[in-house]
This record gives C-alpha cells, structure tokens and sequence, in this order.
C-alpha cells in the first residue's frame, strides 16, 4: 500500500487555511467523509491479504489519528479566537463611576450616644429612657432640690406650665428607674444609662436651647467614689482609645449627689471639664424607698455634644443644630 | 466672688506663690474661675516729686524738671505731660526700669540729658487711657517703690461658688477653708467693743422672730459722713469688684465681704419713732435705693418705723432713710434673717442685691454682733463720732444638730484607705468639734456652716481636704449576669441604621417649633405652648417631626443643594388628659432626584412609591395603606399607614400649597411613624419547606380604573382559593388597546400543592376559579 503518512501534512495545511467551522467541516471532508481519502483506504483494506491487513490497517489508524488531531487542534483555535474576538467586543471602562446609590448617615450625636451605649452596655449598663416634658418633682424636688433652693438658678429652665419643664437634665431618668425597679420588686444592683434630649434657655456660641446628656447611675452594697472614677475614666479611655488619659475630680455641688464631683480629663497637656458626678444623695434614695443604710452608689452626666466635639474635632457646637448636610456628609460611613 | 490676694493673705498666708493658691483654692471646690495680675510686671518706678520745673530752650511742649525721688541729687527729667507741675508728686520711672514694652535708658532729649521719665498710668499698664501723668496725693513718700504703694503685687481671684458654700461668700470665709486646705495659721482683724459715749439707743421690736431670729442696732452719734473712704479700704472694694459710694456705705460693703455679714445704715435722723421687723402689709411699698417702687406682699419681711417700710429686710434700703453726705448721726444694723425666709424674695422683686444672696444662702449667725462692733470701730476710725449702746433684739437661733459620722462609712463610700486620725484632724482644721465615740465621731458644725447637717455632708468634706485628686480610680468588683435583650425587641438604632442604608441622612432639629408649622401640617391649633420660649419662632413643642425636616431641607437648598434624603427620629408632645404625653416618631423626607446625578442610571424624581418602600421597610412588610386626606399632604397622593389595623403614621406628597408657600421648585415626599410599633417584631418560627415544586401562571384583566389593587390582592387571599399560594402584580397599563377610564393589571399567580406534584388541570381549574371570583367582584375581563 501507498505510504499515507503525507496525508497529515497536507491536511494540517487544509485545516489552516479554515477560518471558520463551516469551512473546517468542509475540509475535513477530504479526507475523513463518506468518500474521503482515509475512509477509501480503510476500505481498501479488504483487498489484502490476511497477513498484511494488520499492518496496513494500523498505519492507516496513525494516519487517521493524525489528521485528527489537526482537526481538533484546528476546531479550537478557531472557536478560541472566535471567544476572544468576543470578549475583546465585551471590554468596559471599569474606571467609570459605580451606578450610584444615596448616601446616607447618622447624625454625629447619634454616632456618639450609639458608642456611648455600645461602651457602657459591655459592662451591664441598661438603657433606659424618660419624658422630656418633666414634673417639676422629678426634674428637682425629688432630686432634693426644693422650690426657690438656689441651685435651682444653676438651671435655666423652660416653663410648660406651673408643674411642668422641658427636663434641664438626664438626671430624672434615675429617679424614675429607680421607683419602676421598686414597684418590680426589683432590687439592686441597678445599672443604667438614659441617654437623651435635655433643655435650657440659654443660647449662643456655645450653648444650644437644647442638647444631650447621657446619665449614669450604678447602685449596688458597696459601689463607691473610687469606683465612680474607675468607671468613668475606664469609658474616657476607651471612647477615645487612649489609654493614657486620666480623670480628675473636683469638689463640686449637686444636690441629687454626696459628694460631688466635677469631672475633668486630661486632654492635650490640660484639662477638660467633661461633666458632674457624684454618690447619690440620701434625700434621693429617700424618694425611691431605697435604704441608703443597706445600698449606696453613684451617679454622672455626661454633655454629649462635648464628646462629639472632641472625638471628631468639631470647633462649633451650632454645627450639630444646624443640620448643614455638608457638615452631616462627613460622618457617614 | 471677687477679692484680692493680698487681702486674703491678711487673714491667712500659707507659704504657696498666687498660682499654687489658686490651683489650691479650685481643688478644694472653690472654683477659680479667674485669676488676673492687678497690674503687669514692672519695676524700678518710685513715687518723685518735681521740686522745679522750667521750659526746655527748644521744645514748646516739654519741660526740664528737677525730681526728687529720695536720692541725694534730684534727678534731671524732660517731661512732656501738661500736668507736669513742681509739687506734683507722680511715677518715676529710674534708669534701668523695666516698664511693659520697653526700658529706660539715660536719653538726649532735643538735645537735653534726661534721667528718667515720669509715668502716666497709661506707661504703667494700670489704664488703657491716660492724659498726663498719674497723680499721687501730698501724702506719698517720695522713694517709696510704686508698685509697693499702690499695693500693685496682687492677684483678683474670681471663684464661682456652689449654692452649698454660703460660708465662702467672704474673706474669712474663704480664709477659714484656706486654713483647712494648707494648716497656716488665721490672722484675725482685731474687734473690741466701742466704748460708749452716747446714750442714744433706738428700741427694735422683732414681731417675727422666725424669720428674724437675731437683729442688733446700735446708734453712731455725730459722724462725718463726708469724709473720705481711705485708699486702702477703696481698694479692697474694687478689687472686690466694688466701686467707692460713700465713707458709710463703703464701710458697711467692706464689712458684709470681709466677714460675710450684710450691714445697713440708716440715717436716725430720718427715723420716726421704733423700728420694727414684720411682715409687710398688703398694700404697702417703699422706695428703694436704686430708685425703684417697690410694691409688697404679705410675706415679705421689711423692717418698718412708724411712718411705714423703711428696708426690705436683706434685699435693699429704703431710699427716704439713707445715709448722705449731710447725714450726722446713724443706726448700723446686723441682723440674721433665715434663709427659708429670704428664699425666692429677691427674684420676685427682680432684685438680687451682695445681701439677698449670701441671706438666702446662709449668713453666719454667730457673728453677727461682732460684725456690728467691726462696722461701729471702722465708722469710729475713719468717720469720728459716739457709739450708743447695742440694742438687741435675739430669739431662737437656728440650732446645728450634732451629725455622727461613722468611720467605716466614710471608708466604704468614698472607697480608700483613710487613716482614722486625718478623718479626725480634717475636721479639727475645719473648725468643727467631735468627740470620738468608738468608731463613730459625732461632730458639732459652726454657726457659718449651713451646708453640714447628714453624714454625707461630712463625708464630703472628708474627701474634699483629703484631696479629691487623690482618690484612685477603681474598677467596681462586680456579680456578672447578662442583660435581658428580648429577641424580637429591636431598638432606635435598628431604625437609624436601616434608614442610613437606604440613603438617608439623619438630622436633629429642636423639639420647640413655630407654632406656624403646627397650624398648618398638622392642623393643631393648640400645641403646647413654653411660658418662657427662647425665641417667638421656638415658641410650641412639636407633635410632628415634618416642620423640622423641611426647615432643614430649606436650609440646604439655600446652600445649592439640589436633592435631599432626610430622617428624624424624636419625641413629639402631645396634650392628654390635663397632662403630657409623649410619642417617638420616626420621618423621612425626599426631595429631588431619587438618585444622585449619574451616567448610569436617567434621572427622575422620587415619588411616593419610592417612598412607600421605607414605609414597607420600618414596618416590616406589614403596613396596609388607606387613602386618606392629611393637611401637610396633596389629596390624591396620601396614605394613611396602618400597622395591625391601627394607624400608626402617614406617607404623601407634600400639598403643592406649601411647596409654593415654602418656594420649593420640586416635590416633596414626605413619611412618618410613631416607632413603638415598628420595634415589635416576632422571633422567626421555622416552617417546612415544600419539596414540589411551584407553578407559575400569568394573567392580565382588565378593570375600572378606580379599582384599588389591594382590594383585588386582598379579595384573591380571602377566597381562600385552593392550591393558590401568592398573587403578585408585575404590570398596570393604561393606554392604547385599553378603553378608556379602566387600566390593565397584570398578575403572577403561583400555585402549590405542598403534598404531591400538580397536574395542569388542577391549575387550570384554580385559575378557573381566580377569573370568575375576579369578573364577579370588580367586573375584571381577561385581557387577550
């Protein structure tokens, strides 16, 4: 028989002049179809005699297998350059801007009274809440400030009516917590915060008619001064992640506290007065029916604009009122 | 309060410089607030007298003058100031001075040697103004260093003290806790007892002792009214913040702030007949000092002679008996009036006078007697004249009871280590008697401590000398057991952050508004209103949070901001019984384009179904919509928000009459909530997912177009249809192939048999169903 091995090449030569499928599935015609060159030559086999059929057809088979591979390799080629001419037709600009979506955020005092209440709930602080509009009883007398007491005069209150106020403090948030946890026959440990909107007439550069306190209280057996230190310099320092900042008291008067402190924390080589605290007074415990004999503890409050202003370099308290969405943007996430 | 250094180093000088003193002082709760030099650094000025004065050869304006300033050789000085007189005694300023900007040196002026340089007031930082040099009176000392003279090595302190310190409103007061703080030693000014050289008296009848429980008045008989206050005493007051009045009135106000005690003098010449302390009488009024008509009430205390009110008793004299220049004969009085008396009675007059608020607060009463006998030898000094006899006039003081203080208690509140002798020598430095009974000391406060009646006041103190600095800052030893948090309560936060996931921004607006915005988006013509607003635009508290939200979207809009996704969340106030109360309500507000400005996306403005999709959020997917008519909102696009068929809110488009009122170019789409019932949800119970497969038919119908959809949604649900497991609408159209006034409506309807796998014709025959209960109840037709 013929040598058939040139067959291989020439039809490598076939396949590559395909551009196409179509054309390739023609060319493979000439030498695999019904009436191509190999599938004569197989066919051919039957002429020979049984001895050489063997040989012969095993050549064939190498040849066949040859021209197959050509195909194949062929086959691919021209579908991968087919994908790529696809792919290379699909290319986008991925420098152009995201489909883009509303920003939103929260506003500054927010994100702070969420840290606040993040920090304080680590440790077994409840959150608890009061009416704004306040009795005169709750906002004062039960914190054992009576009618025309001086420090009365320390708060600039707004009036609702003879018995009511827009609260001046946090503080009345205590006295209420204190009196439900009674009536639930609930007793100490009590362990809160109660954040929110507080009141004063008063209203410049740096004071707003209406700002935001936090308080604290934790009363227990044996909760002392020291520990009302401890706590509050533990949350300074985490709130503001440093571990280096110290908490100063100084002597101070509230009448809803014994002893009272001014709170100051070291900041940049000074110090800040962040807010007043002190152990709760015994008039107070008196309000709630707690025995001050049995239990004792502290209580703080907090400015938060204060601590909004110094976490996030804010210079102007009337920024955090004025709702300047340019001044909002940059707290968002 | 106001004073000087120097005049509190004469009761008490602890080896401390002004600064440690004052850091002294605020540590120990009296607050220095201020703390001012008297005068700015300078030195070698001495007092210099001009012995001869004469033209320089060539300057019309300056003078040669001879200065004697203690030396043995005057000194030669070329002085420009017009008051340049021989005999006037005035600064001069030595070689070598060192005055604020500059030094002196020995100078050639036009051409004459100068030695010096008198001073002006101006030269030596004492006056921002000066128009020739400072003029001392014949009684300087030529040499005497000026700063010495006129005392100028001073410090002003300015405490703010707490309502609780009464016994502080003074020099000794404040001396007294000096002592306590440091262990100096208390230099007292020395009192004796007037001799008595006239035998005037006025007699005092106290008919409410009560809140007169102690008045002494003594008679000073042919004073010199006019005399002249010495500078020494005119400058305690003025560092005290006080201006030089009168020689009387000015020994009276040194008094009430070198011992606490407010004093006053009446002219006795003026006097008709006994004084007396009482209540005023309905009708009554005096004249005060400061020109005013006082109008009185019953509760007012005055004291009175027989023609009538003549001081209100601690607040102000009357003016008809005042000390003046022509006065010569005077009543001093130094009474103790009782704080819960004096309480409130300024404030009602609009008056708060030196007097009124150290007597609301606490005078000492055990000194005033010696507080009389201060004043009487000061007016003796400096006035001349014969001191009477005291008349006085002394019931039931008020009484301090013994307070026991427990040794343990006060290690278990303020939680140190304090040893049991500095409990006890704290409270000996703070002038207070104890005796020791076992662990206990039971301790007697003085007359001057109002703020000393419970165990805790002691600790206070305590803790106060002991040093508030030095308590250390411990963690709490603590149980620990975890917070109750209910799974299926969410808080505020979980609004905030789901709104600022959406895009929008969260503001605070103040919870006082103009009554304007309740009147006209909520239609409440009775907000509760403050009785003292802050301003006539802050005047009502709000019951909706819409007026703020668009106060705000003003305010941006003003600052080129061209869309805006707002939120608040706040109480609103509401009237409720004869009383308050108080709802948290969540609002949003979008205004623009619902996206930002962008290639990727056309623009369009938001619409209320942008919106209803944070309404469907916050509620969980649970809200039913009504329409329904809302003052803020256009009538066709509002939305009454139900929650378990209760109202909890609303969603609509702003009335395009207060888009227009308030010059707003686009739409506004407003939403609000009360959040109680969005922070309920249920803690999610898992049920069996089926294992067939759904099938899925589509249909459109044709109906009315007033037809509401959800009453076509709620319709299919509530026929319970079997195998129907969802209907869902994917298309409204009204236009061309649709008659017109009905709309196309076109449905996905799933459908589900959870047990075997469905067959066509159960599903033909559950849409079967759907179509009839359709065409019977909203006249629906099957859209080919």
């Amino acid at each position: 028989m013929a040598n058939l091995d040139h067959l291989i090449t020439e039809a490598q030569a076939d396949f590559a002049a395909c551009d196409t499928t179509t054309a390739l599935e023609d060319a493979k015609a000439k030498y695999l179809g019904k009436t191509g060159l190999l599938t004569d030559a197989l066919k051919g086999l039957g002429k020979l005699s049984a001895e050489a059929r063997p040989a012969a057809g095993a050549a064939i088979n190498v040849v066949k297998k040859g021209v197959e591979t050509a195909l194949n390799a062929r086959r691919d080629a021209i579908l991968n350059a087919a994908q790529a001419e696809q792919l290379a037709s699909e290319s986008l600009d991925v420098t152009l801007p995201a489909r883009a979506q509303s920003k939103g955020g929260l506003h500054p005092v927010s994100l702070t009274l969420q840290r606040i209440e993040q920090l304080f709930h680590s440790v077994g602080f409840d959150v608890a809440t009061g009416p704004e509009i306040e009795t005169d009883f709750y906002n004062f007398t039960a914190l054992n400030i009576p009618e025309n007491h001086p420090a009365r005069a320390m708060h600039d209150t707004f009036y609702v009516d003879d018995a009511h106020v827009l609260r001046t403090h946090t503080s009345p948030v205590q006295v209420h917590y204190m009196e439900n946890a009674l009536k639930q026959n609930k007793t100490p440990p009590l362990k809160i915060i109660a954040p929110g909107r507080v009141y004063r007439v008063d209203s410049d550069a740096t004071h707003s008619p209406m700002f935001h306190q936090v308080e604290g209280l934790w009363v227990d057996k044996d909760i002392s001064f020291a520990n009302l230190k401890g706590v509050v310099q533990d949350f300074l320092q985490r709130f503001f992640e440093s571990d280096d900042l110290v908490v100063r008291f100084r002597p101070s008067f509230f009448p809803f506290t014994e002893p009272s402190a001014e709170m100051d924390m070291s900041w940049n080589g000074g110090w800040l007065e962040i807010g007043g605290c002190g152990m709760v007074h015994p008039e107070v415990f008196k309000h709630v029916n707690i025995d001050s004999e049995q239990y004792q503890g502290f209580a703080f409050g907090l400015g938060v604009e204060r601590l909004a202003m110094l976490r996030y370099g804010v210079n102007d308290l009337r920024h955090f009122f004025n709702n300047d969405l340019r001044f909002l943007s940059q707290f968002s996430k | 309060m106001q004073f000087s250094e120097y005049w509190l180093r004469q009761f008490v000088n602890p080896a401390m410089n002004a600064d440690e003193l004052g850091h002294a002082l605020t540590m120990a709760g009296l607050e220095v607030e201020e703390q001012e030099l008297v005068a700015q650094p300078f030195n070698n000025v001495m007092i210099g007298e001009i012995i001869a004065a004469e033209k320089h050869p060539d300057a019309d304006r300056l003078q040669l003058c001879k200065v004697d300033v203690g030396q043995a050789e005057p000194l030669q000085i070329v002085c420009g100031a017009p008051n340049a007189r021989v005999g006037l005694k005035a600064p001069c300023a030595m070689l070598g001075a060192k005055l604020a900007d500059f030094e002196i040196k020995k100078a050639k002026v036009r051409g004459i040697e100068s030695f010096g340089m008198m001073c002006s007031a101006k030269e030596l930082g004492l006056a921002e103004q000066a128009d020739g040099l400072l003029e001392f009176p014949a009684s300087a000392v030529v040499g005497q260093n000026v700063r010495e003279y006129l005392g100028l090595d001073d410090t002003l302190y300015t405490i703010k003290l707490t309502p609780n310190r009464a016994d502080c409103l003074s020099i000794l007061g404040v001396a007294r806790d000096v002592v306590a703080m440091t262990g100096a030693a208390m230099t007292m000014p020395k009192i004796t007892e007037a001799k008595l050289d006239s035998n005037k008296t006025v007699t005092v009848n106290v008919t409410e002792p009560a809140a007169c429980p102690s008045y002494f008045g003594r008679v000073v008989e042919g004073v010199n009214a006019s005399a002249e206050t010495p500078d020494w005493m005119v400058r305690a007051l003025e560092r005290s913040g006080l201006r030089s009045i009168s020689v009387i009135v000015d020994i009276t106000n040194y008094v009430l702030l070198e011992l606490g005690q407010p004093m006053h003098a009446f002219d006795l010449d003026k006097l008709k007949g006994d004084i007396t302390v009482r209540f005023a009488q309905s009708g009554e009024s005096i004249k005060l000092l400061n020109d005013t008509e006082a109008k009185l009430v019953a509760d007012d205390l005055v004291i009175a002679d027989a023609s009538g009110p003549i001081a209100l008793a601690g607040v102000m004299g009357g003016e008809p008996t005042s000390v003046t220049e022509q006065t010569n004969n005077i009543f001093l009085e130094s009474a103790f009036f009782t704080p819960g008396v004096m309480a409130g009675k300024a404030r009602r007059l609009g008056l708060s006078t030196d007097s009124s608020y150290r007597f609301e607060r606490g005078v000492d009463y055990g000194n005033t007697k010696q507080a009389l006998e201060r004043a009487t030898g000061l007016v003796l000094d400096i006035c001349g004249g014969q001191a009477g006899a005291i008349t006085e006039a002394v019931a039931k003081l008020p009484e301090r009871q013994a307070v026991t203080l427990r040794y343990a208690r006060v290690r278990s509140v303020l939680g140190i280590d304090i040893a049991k002798e500095k409990v006890g020598a704290i409270l000996s430095q703070l002038g207070f008697s104890f005796q020791e009974n076992c662990d206990n000391f039971i301790v007697q406060a003085p007359t001057y401590r109002f703020d000393i009646e419970r165990e805790a006041d002691l600790i206070e103190e305590i803790a106060r000398l002991h040093g508030y600095d030095k308590i250390p800052a411990i963690a709490p030893i603590a149980n620990l057991s975890m917070l109750p948090l209910p799974a299926a309560k969410l808080s505020e936060h979980w609004l905030k952050d789901v709104m600022q996931t959406q895009g929008y921004q969260e503001v605070v607006t103040y919870s006082f508004v103009d009554e304007s915005w309740e009147r006209d988006f909520l239609a409440n013509p009775n907000p509760i209103k403050l009785k003292n607003p802050i301003a006539s635009n802050l005047s009502v508290m709000r019951t909706g949070l819409w007026g703020g939200l668009l106060d705000v979207l003003t305010y941006n809009l003003n600052r080129k901001q061209e869309r805006a996704m707002l939120f608040e969340v706040g109480s609103t106030f509401h009237l409720k019984d004869n009383g308050y109360r108080e709802e948290t309500h969540i609002a949003g507000l979008c205004y623009g384009a619902v996206l930002p400005e962008q290639w990727g996306q056309a623009a369009r403005d938001t619409d209320f179904y942008d919106v209803k999709a944070m309404v469907d959020t916050l509620t969980h997917h649970q809200a039913t919509y009504q329409k329904e008519t809302h003052p803020a909102l256009h009538p066709g696009q509002t939305a009454r928000v139900y929650l378990k068929e209760q109202p909890v809110g609303w969603l609509g488009k702003l009335h395009p009459k207060w888009q227009q009122h308030y010059d707003l170019p686009k739409s506004t789409i407003l939403f609000e909530l009360e959040t109680q019932g969005l922070l309920q949800t249920q803690v999610p119970a898992y049920q069996e997912v089926s294992k067939t497969i759904p099938v899925r038919r589509d249909i459109a119908i044709v109906v009315d177009e007033k037809v509401e959809v959800q009453a076509v949604i709620d319709a299919v649900y509530a026929a319970k249809i079997s195998l129907l497991q969802k209907i869902q609408l994917f298309d409204v159209y009204q236009g061309k192939g649709i008659t017109e006034s009905k709309k196309s409506l076109a449905f996905l309807i799933l459908m589900q048999d959870t047990h075997k796998t469905m067959v066509d014709l159960e599903a033909e025959a559950a849409m079967a169903k759907l179509l009839a209960l359709l065409e019977n109840k909203f006249d629906a037709q099957l859209r080919n």
